[in-house]
């Protein structure tokens, strides 16, 4: 497999606090990776840099061959990369439908079309990815009164619209019931491998990492300190010193 | 969506507007023009309020460069009103282009205070080019064609200029390009990342409200016989901003109502007391504390409660 997205010695530091420090970085084509850390440890800011939301101080970032640095999100996310945050982001006061359609809409370019009626667009499209995270029934309701959990599903469902090649999730079941937990990570893997998707994500939950991630990289400080199987992370002794010790390696547990 | 319903309230709103005149009341017509006129000011200042999120403070500006540019037009220069008009609105929206492509570059109360500072500069040039704009002295002695001279034919002139614009503003507010605008309000970060360029639609946007604003300042100018500085002065932009604030910002048609009540209440104010902005005040402490969504919200509420019960 050859990689998708190739990173090498990145820095981003934030008034002298360096919360990026010479990470470097390959993702191969397909493949479900996880990125850890303890809180602050700076997974956010890693995402940030490859989606442009961020500009990194040194280094390079490349997305199947083309380099990303200085590109805005915009761009980024027509490359063929979509994400979701961690902090959720949606459009509270649009219908749930609605929060989709504008996904569709601007992936097909048609932001710019001022006639026809947005309304209108790409219907069948919206209420395939509705029923693909499980929202097909709340398609009428306004984004914002939403549970958390579906919330954080209809942002799987934004991200998707812009049928992306690479998927990067924030923390995708921060909050959810364990149950919701279980059923948002499965419902991930299946769209990840259904549509051949490579799949970056950060979580806190360990029994959720080891569950379903491929390679593992720890982040600590900023610094990659491990990446690699689940097994050889699990048991570096690095990583159980910084993380892993107080996180009940692969049980059920938060941070 | 275009729904028929909608269509036929349309209709039947200007039909039952076109047949005002047949009440032969002269002070009916002119405050229904008025009113006419203020509805397409505000509607065009929501496209920024509502669609995009950002307060603008100066919309005046816009307003005044319509009415100025028209009845300069039509006056100094003997154009005809099919050349002057269409001539006016287009200048309002170049300046409205020139002006926002600096403005989007910022949001909220930065945004607000650029707008203002360009609608004072637009004031100043009003103020001091007095040989094309009369100066403080007005701009006065239009020349009308006589079809619209007497005060039936500018309403009924009114009255379909209006209709074509707002339902203009219709088709774009509810296109992809007005629910995409709609998104970017609600979450400009998420928006970027579905690959909307935020900026540039924030700019297209106060674009077209510069150009539907210049398109009412012309009504007005030509309704005044005449433009003042006053006119470009900042009130006039705090003046349709509670407008829109008083309509409701999230209903398409919320301005419009918002446009009528104050310019009906500003009217009927003045005929009593001079006490205008003391009631503008209260209007506005009720805006701020009750009516957060404006009436259109209060009557979704309303209903929303009856339905219940
Ligand atoms: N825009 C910013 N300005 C200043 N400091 C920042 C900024 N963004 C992040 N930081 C700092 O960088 C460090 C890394 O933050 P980041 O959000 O990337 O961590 P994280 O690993 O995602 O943490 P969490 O698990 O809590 O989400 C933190 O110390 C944070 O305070
Ligand atoms: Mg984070």
């Amino acid at each position: 497999m050859t990689d998708m997205l190739s990173i090498s010695g990145l820095w981003k530091s934030f008034a002298g606090f360096v919360a990026t420090r010479d990470v470097s970085f390959d993702l191969k084509a397909g493949e479900l990776h996880a990125v850890i850390g303890p809180n602050g440890a700076g997974k956010t800011t890693f995402f940030n840099l490859i989606t442009g939301h961020l500009r990194p101080d040194k280094g390079a970032v490349s997305f199947e061959g083309r380099d990303l640095v200085g590109l805005p999100p915009q761009k980024i996310v027509r490359l063929g990369i979509a994400r979701s945050f961690q902090r959720i982001n949606i459009y509270p006061r649009l219908t749930v439908f609605e929060n989709v359609q504008v996904a569709l809409i601007a992936h097909e370019g048609q932001q710019w079309n001022l006639f026809r009626p947005g309304r209108s667009l790409h219907r069948e499209g919206t209420a395939e990815l509705l029923e693909l995270v499980g929202l097909a029934a709340e398609g009428a309701e306004t984004a914002g009164e939403l549970s958390y959990g579906k919330q954080k599903q209809l942002e799987l469902a934004i991200a998707l619209a812009s049928q992306p090649r690479l998927l990067l999730l924030d923390e995708p079941t921060a909050g959810m019931s364990p149950q919701e937990t279980g059923e948002t990570i499965a419902s991930v893997r299946d769209i990840v491998k259904a549509r051949g998707l490579t799949l970056l994500f950060t979580e806190h939950d360990m029994a959720v990492v080891f569950g379903i991630a491929e390679r593992i990289s720890v982040l600590h400080h900023g610094e990659i300190i491990a990446s690699g199987d689940p097994d050889a992370v699990r048991n570096d002794a690095e990583v159980r010193r910084v993380y892993l010790g107080e996180h009940g390696l692969g049980e059920q547990g938060h941070g | 969506m275009p729904q028929r319903r909608h269509l036929v309230a349309s209709a039947i709103v200007v039909l039952l507007l076109a047949l005002l005149p047949l009440a032969g009341s002269r002070y009916a017509v002119d405050l229904t023009t008025e009113v006419l006129i203020y509805a397409l000011f505000a509607l065009s200042l929501n496209v920024i309020i509502g669609f995009t999120g950002n307060i603008s403070f100066g919309h005046a500006a816009y307003f005044a460069i319509g009415g100025y540019a028209c009845t300069i037009l039509l006056t100094t220069y003997n154009w005809p009103l099919a050349a002057s008009l269409p001539a006016a609105v287009v200048l309002a929206g170049l300046v409205a282009a020139v002006v926002g492509y600096f403005c989007v570059r910022l949001t909220q109360i930065y945004f607000a205070m650029l707008t203002l500072a360009f609608a004072m500069l637009v004031w100043g040039v009003a103020f001091k080019w007095k040989a094309v704009t009369g100066g403080d002295d007005g701009f006065t002695g239009i020349k009308l064609p006589a079809m619209l001279a007497h005060h039936v034919g500018y309403f009924y002139f009114t009255l379909a200029v209006v209709a074509v614009g707002v339902a203009a503003l219709w088709v774009i507010c509810h296109s992809a390009f007005g629910l995409t605008l709609v998104a970017i309000r609600e979450n400009a970060v998420r928006a970027g990342f579905i690959g909307v360029d935020t900026r540039r639609m924030r700019w297209a946007a106060f674009t077209v409200a510069g150009t539907f604003g210049g398109l009412a300042g012309a009504l007005f100018g030509m309704y005044h016989r005449g433009m003042y500085i006053e006119n470009a002065y900042w009130t006039e932009s705090a003046n349709v901003l509670i407008m829109v604030l008083l309509g409701g910002i999230y209903s398409f048609v919320g301005p419009i109502f918002g446009a009528a009540a104050l310019h009906l209440l500003q009217t009927f104010t003045n005929q009593y007391t001079p006490y205008w902005p003391t009631v503008l005040g209260l209007i506005l402490l009720v805006i701020v504390l009750a009516l957060p969504d404006g009436l259109i919200g209060l009557a979704a509420r309303v209903k929303a409660r009856r339905g219940r019960t």
